[in-house]
């Protein structure tokens, strides 16, 4: 899909065409640094001796280069902790997620189910409308979920503008016929699920549970008000890390460099946390990249 | 001639995409209202009726209905309760008495908010961030998508999307510290460049430039891929028949790239215009301090302030009610302008 753009029918461009290659060329490549740079620098300096950072000696290459703030990074158990429940977090949340998506687009594909549009009205009305902050406050809270793992979940368990694109997929990637062939063949509602539409829908699901796996690993907002304190994950941890500015006296004890070294652990415990935060996100994403343009656009036109 | 044809075939094209597109987030409301969206499916269950009764069919479906039952239900629970607990935006919420029997106190609590000596300034740092940031973040993306779309070297221009999609995946959380050690008085990469010590998260005249230019960077380039995946569909031949004429690469854009992207950029706009009041807090919320509260007070945050610090639910409630209302308002504005203008009704 992408390729049909890159016109090959020209032998020999002319000068103009040449110039306008590289102005092109020369503004992506700037965009592109605008975007990459500051990820690179944080990523540089965290292999770097904070004071040499923060002396503006590190630009292109790490400035005395350590791995001591990973080391701290991975000796801390509130960071540990943190890393450990963001992955529960993320894998328990992403698996209900898809599965959510599944069985609320699947039913809702089938155009011969009596209140279908009734039900997606049902749906979609809560895309628009809510009841806000406090009120589902207070609901998780009178359903007991307050401080459990799963008032991460279950209060936002039906992507609806998600499930649409999934549902329109279903609908129009799909062919019908295959359906209609596997209950020809004696397939119940449920067996023609299991076995057409799932097997036939993983990409626009792959992208789904990257959405989702992105959404669970970087949330804290949600874990921050329904968990209470407990069990927080990665990025509210990061929060205290990064509040942090100087060490106090009493610390600046313990530590027998005193007062200079704590302060220099603080920093590149900063810089380091935040790319084992930011890391495991920025690698998933590229696998499932191609499928966002084609998923998008399966999932919205109706073909 | 040929040409022509070519143009009026692209114009229809245009005109036919413009329509599955606008169908594209809408459909379900299109086919509330428009049965006939849907002309297969329509026959096929008009059809059925003559040959089942409704109970026979939903019977048939059980099993369809047994898989929603859990995503109704969560729905019903999670979304639809507590939008009749809004009510206790006109009550004296009392958590003993519950959302239905707190005392009945009217819009007192609007009227407080109405009244405070901060309602100006919270109501002029929300519409005054969101506006700004529509005004920068909607063209950039379009902009970015139509020079991309032009590069021919499929590697780089693949290379330019990966990179420009990363940012989108990083936490609001990594971004703000990002934007802490960025704008650090001491040694940040800012004042390092500008060889200064300005700390910029004190400047209350800084605050809206650091909250849009970083969402800018954050999420322009994922912003990019309704248009990029729109251009993906332009007709090659278009391209052809432009450069036989001796059309430039900025011609080709602006008589091409533009035209097709115009509907989607219609679309996104009334979107993000109907959803104006809904300024992130989170973002807000981290780069607050008390010294730029002049300008980065919002209404979001205050509704967090007041409720789950404070705990003042009614309180709470009836502030982000009033934030709710003056969207439903530009909503229902801007989808009777759109109707206006294209003859698709949005919402």
């Amino acid at each position: 899909m992408a390729n049909k753009n890159s016109v090959k029918v020209k032998k020999g461009p002319g000068l103009s065409d040449k110039t306008s290659d590289a102005v092109l060329v020369a503004i992506c490549t700037i965009v592109l640094l605008i975007v990459a740079y500051p990820l690179y620098y944080v990523l540089v300096a965290s292999f770097s001796d904070p004071y040499a950072v923060y002396a503006g000696k590190t630009f292109l290459l790490p400035s005395g280069f350590t791995l001591d703030g990973y080391k701290a990074v991975f000796a801390d158990p509130d960071i540990v902790s943190g890393f450990l429940n963001s992955v529960k977090y993320t894998v328990i949340g992403t698996i209900f997620s898809v599965v959510m998506l599944y069985i609320t687009a699947y039913p809702l594909s089938d155009d011969k189910l009596p209140g279908r549009k009734w039900i997606s009205l049902f749906f979609v009305v809560t895309m628009y409308f809510g009841g806000g902050m406090i009120p589902t406050y207070l609901v998780v809270k009178q359903t007991g979920l307050i401080g459990n793992m799963w008032s991460l979940f279950l209060p936002g368990g039906v992507a609806v503008g998600n499930m649409i694109i999934v549902r329109n997929y279903f609908k129009n990637s799909i062919p019908r016929s295959l359906i209609e062939a596997s209950e020809i063949d004696g397939c119940s509602k449920l067996r023609s699920f299991i076995n057409v539409i799932i097997p036939l829908s993983m990409p626009i699901m792959a992208v789904m549970a990257v959405f989702s796996m992105v959404a669970y690993w970087n949330d804290w907002f949600t874990a921050m008000i329904y968990l209470g304190g407990k069990g927080q994950p990665l990025p509210l941890v990061l929060r205290g890390i990064l509040l942090k500015s100087a060490a106090s006296q009493e610390q600046a004890a313990m530590v027998s460099g005193g007062f200079a070294e704590l302060n220099k652990m603080t920093e590149m415990i900063k810089f380091c946390s935040m790319i084992v935060a930011a890391l495991p996100m920025l690698i998933a994403y590229p696998y499932v990249q191609k499928y966002f343009e084609k998923g998008f656009m399966a999932g919205a036109v109706k073909g | 001639m040929e040409n022509c044809i070519k143009k009026r075939e692209g114009e229809k094209k245009r005109n036919e995409t413009f329509h599955n597109r606008a169908n594209l987030f809408f459909k379900d409301v299109n086919y509330m209202r428009n049965k006939n969206t849907n002309a297969q499916g329509g026959t096929a269950v008009v059809k059925r009726r003559y040959t089942k009764s409704l109970g026979q069919r939903m019977k048939d479906n059980w099993q369809l209905y047994a898989l929603l039952a859990i995503p109704v239900l969560l729905t019903i629970v999670y979304k639809y309760i507590p939008m009749y607990g809004i009510q206790i935006a006109f009550r004296d919420f009392d958590p003993s008495l519950g959302f239905t029997q707190s005392k009945w106190v009217g819009l007192q609590w609007f009227e407080r908010f109405f009244t405070s000596p901060n309602f100006g300034r919270m109501m002029k740092n929300t519409v005054l961030i969101a506006l700004y940031s529509l005004l920068w973040s909607f063209p950039i993306p379009i902009i970015l998508s139509l020079i991309i779309n032009q590069v021919r070297f499929a590697r780089f221009r693949r290379v330019v999307q990966t990179v420009l999609y990363a940012p989108h995946f990083i936490s609001v959380m990594v971004i703000c510290g990002m934007i802490k050690i960025f704008l650090s008085p001491t040694g940040g990469l800012l004042n390092l460049l500008l060889g200064t010590q300005i700390d910029f998260l004190t400047q209350s005249n800084a605050f809206r430039t650091i909250y849009i230019a970083s969402g800018i960077w954050q999420d322009a380039g994922w912003g990019c891929i309704i248009y990029l995946a729109t251009l993906a569909n332009v007709d090659t031949s278009l391209y052809e028949a432009a450069k036989i004429d001796g059309a430039s690469v900025f011609q080709r854009i602006l008589h091409i790239d533009i035209p097709e992207l115009l509907p989607m950029a219609v679309l996104n706009l009334i979107m993000a215009a109907g959803g104006l009041m809904n300024v992130g807090f989170e973002k807000v919320w981290l780069l607050q301090t008390d010294l730029n509260k002049a300008t980065s007070d919002v209404i979001a945050v205050y509704v967090y302030q007041l409720g789950i610090e404070q705990g003042k639910y009614s309180y709470s409630t009836a502030v982000g009610l009033f934030n709710t209302v003056i969207n439903i308002l530009l909503l229902i504005i801007v989808n009777k302008v759109a109707s206006k203008v294209s003859d698709v009704e949005f919402v």
